[in-house]
């Protein structure tokens, strides 16, 4: 799968990483938007190599396991991107952007040399349902980030003892927000998602498969992430605990992304 | 304790024309008493840079006083004396104190020692707290009020800009100021951990101690929203928050106040657990569970210990916070080694600048000295011999063309070897070739 594009993307999400990883130890100010650059840079260069499959496929790149891990990854820098601007912090960049380098260049190095072949046309609502609900993946993949970090920090502020990178990680107050505003993301994407999915399917067939495995998880991921939203403001369960429920949550959508999709539909089963 | 050897990892000390000149004492070479008696106002140390070019004895001059420091900084005019017994001559009888009180109390350092030793200052690692960020702010003071006096130049303004750009740079680049080294410090930094920016956050403070005060003064600085005070002395607890423009609150309303800040300092004397785990689990439930933290700075200690275990509440008593500082005191001095980095980068562009003006200068005396030869040589030869004035001009117009020939080729090598060693052995071999060299500029004294 590695074309130059995808190769100028994995370069620069190292170099994104090495410059997010500078700017957690106290690098000049410079750096930290270099960082950023690097990202926006990387991001830009995913999106030329998944365009460049796409006109493989003639649509968007879900149909293979590959092309849809590699889109999961692009949103998934997408969605930090953004969620970095709108709230400040740069420090969680580090962990998001490894994380990207070593996800893309693992599907970059895995897929196979050949172009899967063209598929049959299902649709631009097709296309728009497949890529949301990938979106509302990665988005709660960041949320599990997130949370985690969460947990790392609160595990040190109660140990008492002050680690080198606890000073220059964002507050516990700041990743509950970032983690929150991941989830809202993620079941905004996924609601809109699972609309068009059933319009696209009645139109197509005039019924809906409210049985499919597939389906009745991905309602199970929307009721586990309400709760999360409802409990993270609750007196006993918000902070860490509901931080808990988040990387809980992750293990299911997980479990829907992989288990479900290559043994369980039949249905959702695309790649 | 005069001090002749070059700070840590600094280059052998050059001779050059133009240098900067540094005369101190610190709380390293100068007892504290010592250092009173040295200290310069606001006032004064206008006074002082201004007396210091009337006299004749600096063409620029800034002078730095804290509680740790007197420091002078200046470019030497030319003077037949030793720059540094000059300064130390003005130091003591500016403050009227005999000489001998200075004697082996002071550093003095030239040129690129000078340079190296301002931006130690400024980053922090001369300090008696490693890495305490107000020296920065000290030194911006003082040089803007020298630069507004009209005492500095291009020298100094280079030097002084260089400072506050060097001391920014160690503290953003590496760890020497970025962690707390106070315990007041620590706890609001770690108050900062759980909720980010405290602007508009509320806390509470038990008890109106001069710790108490402390942590008070930083949650002030970072605007905190509400400040409220409470103590047994009420008027203590008044005076204490009117200081601050907090509120003081009755001992009797204790419990009900505990409930709503999102940060409570406890610093009690005698008074043993004022806070009991049963308190402060009513305390977080009336908050609907939002995290509180506590700084138990009493002795004994205010809080329960079994309170650290409740849900969403961060205890830290003193031993803990200590036990913090000290770790950060340790991480500070690890990270010496990159800030003396920076600073030898930024001395080497300081020296590279400084190199260039030298090879201006070296060239355009050397030209007045061609010149000057030549015009001597014309008048002896040429005028002597009644030669007409359009051959006098014609004779002008060749030796002032082999003069700029001449210099043509060493003015170009100069420019290009900026800031080498062996560019700046090439200026000075120049000086004392041609004898460019200014009086009292022999460099093997300061």
């Amino acid at each position: 799968m590695l074309n130059h594009t995808a190769y100028l993307a994995l370069a620069l999400y190292a170099a994104s990483f090495f410059c997010y990883a500078r700017a957690l130890y106290g690098a000049h100010r410079w750096v930290g938007r270099l960082a950023s650059l690097f990202l926006l840079g990387g991001i830009v260069a995913h999106y030329c190599a998944l365009l460049e499959r796409s006109y493989g496929t003639h649509t968007i790149p879900y149909d293979d396991l590959f092309g849809s891990m590699s889109l999961f990854a692009w949103l998934l820098g997408l969605t930090y991107l953004a969620l970095e601007i709108i709230h400040r912090q740069r420090s969680v960049g580090a962990f998001v952007t490894s994380l990207l380098f070593v996800w893309v260049g693992a599907v970059s190095a895995l897929a196979p040399t050949q172009m899967p072949p063209p598929l049959p046309a299902r649709g631009p609502l097709f296309a728009f349902h497949v890529t949301l609900n990938t979106w509302a993946y990665a988005a709660f993949a960041l949320s599990f980030i997130l949370s985690m970090i969460y947990l790392f920090q609160d595990r040190i502020l109660r140990s008492r003892r002050a680690v080198a990178a606890f000073w220059r990680f964002p507050a516990l107050d700041v990743l509950d927000g970032m983690s929150r505003s991941s989830v809202y993301v993620g079941l905004a994407a996924l609601g809109v998602g699972v609309v068009s999915g059933l319009i696209w399917e009645h139109r197509l067939t005039g019924t809906y498969s409210w049985g499919d495995p597939k389906v009745i998880v991905t309602f199970l991921i929307v009721a586990a992430y309400v709760a999360y939203l409802c409990l993270s403001r609750n007196a006993i369960w918000r902070g860490a605990r509901a931080a808990r429920i988040c990387v809980l949550n992750f293990a299911v959508v997980l479990f829907s992304y992989t288990i479900v999709n290559l043994y369980l539909t039949t249905f959702h089963r695309f790649f | 304790m005069a001090s002749t050897s070059n700070p840590p990892n600094a280059p052998p000390a050059r001779r050059m024309g133009i240098r900067i000149a540094l005369i101190g004492c610190n709380h390293r070479t100068a007892p504290v008493e010592l250092r009173e008696r040295v200290a310069f106002t606001t006032e004064q140390a206008v006074d002082a840079a201004s007396q210091l070019r009337q006299r004749g004895i600096l063409e620029e001059a800034v002078v730095v006083s804290t509680c740790n420091r007197s420091e002078l900084y200046g470019v030497p005019a030319d003077t037949a004396a030793p720059i540094a017994d000059v300064l130390e001559e003005f130091l003591t009888a500016y403050h009227r104190i005999p000489r001998s009180d200075l004697e082996g109390r002071t550093y003095r350092w030239m040129g690129a020692d000078a340079i190296r030793h301002l931006f130690r200052v400024a980053s922090g690692l001369d300090s008696m707290l490693l890495g305490e960020a107000e020296i920065l702010g000290q030194i911006r003071t003082a040089y803007g009020r020298a630069l507004e006096h009209g005492a500095t130049g291009p020298i100094l303004n280079r030097a002084f800009q260089g400072a506050l750009e060097v001391g920014k740079r160690v503290r953003a680049e590496t760890e020497v100021g970025a962690r707390p080294m106070s315990v007041s410090l620590a706890g609001v930094k770690l108050a900062e951990r759980v909720f980010g920016s405290l602007k508009g956050r509320t806390a509470l403070i038990l008890g109106a101690g001069e710790v108490a005060e402390q942590v008070t003064e930083h949650l002030r600085n970072r605007a905190i929203g509400s400040l409220r005070v409470v103590n047994r002395s009420f008027d203590r607890a008044r005076s204490l928050a009117a200081a601050v423009s907090g509120q003081a609150i009755p001992w009797e309303s204790l419990e009900s106040a505990i409930s709503a800040p999102d940060i409570i300092v406890t610093s009690v004397g005698d008074a043993g657990a004022i806070l009991t785990r049963e308190k402060l689990l009513r305390a977080l439930t009336a908050r609907e569970g939002r995290p509180v933290f506590v700084v138990d700075l009493g002795m004994p200690r205010n809080v329960a210990a079994d309170a650290a275990n409740l849900y969403n509440l961060y205890l830290y008593n003193i031993d803990d916070l200590g036990e913090i500082v000290e770790q950060n005191k340790k991480a500070r001095e690890t990270e010496i080694p990159r800030a003396e980095a920076i600073i030898s980068e930024h001395v080497a562009k300081f020296e590279a600048w400084r190199a260039g003006l030298e090879a201006s200068s070296v060239i355009d005396e050397l030209r007045g000295r061609f010149r000057h030869e030549r015009e001597k040589l014309l008048r002896e030869r040429l005028d002597a011999q009644g030669v007409s004035p359009e051959e006098r001009e014609r004779m002008a117009g060749i030796t002032e063309e082999l003069v700029e020939r001449l210099l043509a080729e060493p003015a170009t090598r100069l420019r290009h070897g900026r800031g080498t060693q062996e560019h700046l052995s090439s200026i000075h071999a120049l000086r004392r070739i041609f004898g460019l060299a200014r009086e009292g500029e022999s460099g093997e004294e300061l």
